[in-house]
């Protein structure tokens, strides 16, 4: 019998772009590997995170051609993170009109039970959710009804889960258990009802659980020792590390003026954390001696946090210099330089009559 | 060389006896001051009288209370960020259980501050305000002041007083416009 061997990379279109990617990438990943205009948005995928991904269907996508071998499109639109490529696929993101259509509705599921109180919550300004409604959203609700509300409950003394804020995307239970051997933090009930809870209330006392604020794409969990503290456009992210034996130490300070106000870990450019920080790096060290410096934190150019003159130097308004550019015209302004004093009466007695002239309307 | 044909030629003729004695100049000048004795006057005075200053006039920044007199405030920081000149600061502060009547969110600012030196009366913080808390009246001029430690005026000075509340008749020039001609008593449209 003849077996063929399988192809060592995959060729894939993605929105009109063909790229090569290995076996078992999700279409989510080929995305990223084009860069952040390409790749779909994701609110419960967390790429560091095992088992995460194919809940909230933010990142759905249009498969035009399944495969070379089967060229036939997917019937549905498919959800981009746990789907993987087939050699020879045509994945339609931006560039299909039933894909932002689609995208519009999720964003109104979301937005269900989600309170539209971001001048209230802390997470307003770095918040994945306000990022997908901003850019794929309605401009208006159209949402009637009652949002569910629950009471604010703590996990510990250092952290709050405010469960209405919730979209349950499943992420900090999947940092629970990455951390943790024992199942302490889940969901509890079904569909409406369904809620994050830890066991009766009981405090995740393990090194690492800040982390599940990072991890939180809203502002459901939250750290209290920065709660209420400062807008995030009125702080300034500085990159640090430290020597600490339970993590790698490698953190971002939210400095305001010369007072640690926040300690988070760091951010890639899809917001997920690579590397966890223990809670005494989180909650305990908020002096700059505790840190040595590396230097700012890189912001996006459309990230909220430029919007405080962050980094002013950095900001590149490419296009008004190019447009200058394509517009400058050398102008011949040159004239003789004139010292003869009586050559120079004469010109400025020719200029007074013309002056003159153009007043009179002659 | 002539710039503008307002000149006048000048002559040094001698003058005539009626110019002389100079009574009918005294008495026709006398007449033009008793004139504007009937006249409406186009002054005013101004600091006990004060001018309608138009619908959209940009005054003193007041803090709106809602129906309830719960302040409207949740220190949300759009007006801090949207402020060209930098003059608004703020410090939130969490809704305690039983302040509810006094907040209408569960965050508030503890402190609101605005430096009077720094605005410069633009309007984006009551544009970029999305719990319609804050309003530049059109009715009150922010007041001369004589001491530095004046400027910054804190919520003492910011928040609305519920017995006096601000009520604003007209939004744009066109409303106000529209209300003159139509000869209506203006009405709030809005209870703020």
């Amino acid at each position: 019998m003849e077996t063929t061997a399988p192809p060592q990379l995959f060729k894939v279109t993605f929105d009109g772009i063909e790229i090569e990617v290995p076996p078992g990438t999700t279409i989510m990943q080929a995305g990223r590997m084009l860069g952040e205009k390409y790749a779909p948005p994701a609110m419960c995928y967390y790429e560091p995170l095992k088992g995460t991904g194919g809940k909230c269907r933010a990142c759905l996508v249009k498969v035009a051609a399944g495969s070379a071998k089967d060229p036939r499109p997917m019937p549905k639109l498919v959800p981009s993170c746990i789907t993987t490529v087939q050699d020879g696929m045509v994945i339609e993101n931006t560039t299909n009109e039933s894909v932002l259509e689609a995208r519009k509705g999720i964003v109104e599921f979301l937005l269900i039970n989600h309170p539209l109180d971001c001048p209230v919550c802390d997470q307003a300004g770095e918040c994945h959710l306000q990022d997908f409604a901003f850019e794929h959203g309605r401009v208006e609700t159209r949402y009637e009804e009652e949002r569910r509300t629950f009471d604010k409950v703590n996990l510990g003394d250092k952290i709050q889960l405010h469960m209405t804020r919730c979209i349950l995307c499943y992420r900090c239970v999947f940092t629970a258990d990455q951390i943790t051997n024992n199942r302490v933090h889940g969901v509890l009930n079904r569909g409406d009802h369904a809620e994050i809870s830890t066991y009766i209330e009981k405090a995740i006392d393990n090194d690492f659980s800040g982390n599940m604020i990072d991890v939180c794409p809203v502002g459901a969990l939250t750290d209290k020792t920065y709660r209420f503290k400062n807008r995030v456009w009125f702080t300034k992210p500085v990159d640090a590390h430290c020597d600490c034996e339970k993590c790698s130490g490698n953190v971002t300070l939210w400095y305001r003026g010369d007072e640690v106000i926040r300690v988070t870990a760091r951010k890639n450019e899809w917001g997920e954390t690579k590397e966890f920080i223990c809670n005494t790096c989180r909650f305990d060290r908020k002096k700059t001696s505790d840190w040595t410096i590396e230097g700012p934190t890189k912001i996006a150019r459309h990230s909220v946090i430029m919007a405080n003159k962050y980094r002013a130097d950095l900001k590149k308004p490419t296009f008004g210099d190019k447009l200058a550019a394509a517009e400058y015209k050398q102008i011949d302004d040159s004239r003789p330089f004139i010292t003869d004093e009586k050559t120079i009466k004469e010109s400025s007695i020719e200029n007074n009559a013309k002056a003159n002239q153009r007043l009179l309307g002659v | 060389m002539q710039l503008t044909n307002r000149a006048k030629q000048v002559s040094s003729k001698e003058m005539t006896l009626a110019e002389r004695i100079y009574l009918p100049a005294i008495v026709t000048g006398l007449g033009i001051t008793i004139k504007h004795f009937f006249k409406k006057k186009v002054t005013i005075q101004y600091p006990e009288q004060k001018r309608y200053l138009g619908p959209v006039f940009r005054g003193q920044h007041v803090l709106k209370r809602d129906e309830q007199g719960r302040e409207r405030c949740t220190a949300c920081g759009l007006c801090a960020v949207a402020c060209p000149a930098e003059a608004i600061s703020m410090v939130a502060e969490e809704r305690e259980k039983g302040e509810e009547k006094l907040y209408r969110e569960e965050k508030y600012a503890a402190v609101y501050e605005i430096n009077m030196l720094r605005c410069i009366f633009c309007g984006l913080c009551e544009e970029a305000c999305p719990k319609q808390a804050i309003y530049l009246r059109h009715d009150i001029f922010v007041p001369v002041f004589t001491e530095r430690d004046n400027v910054i005026y804190g919520k003492d000075k910011l928040v609305e007083n519920m017995n006096d509340r601000y009520l604003r008749t007209a939004w744009t020039k066109e409303e106000a416009l529209h209300q003159d001609i139509n000869d209506l008593t203006p009405q709030p449209r809005i209870q703020l």
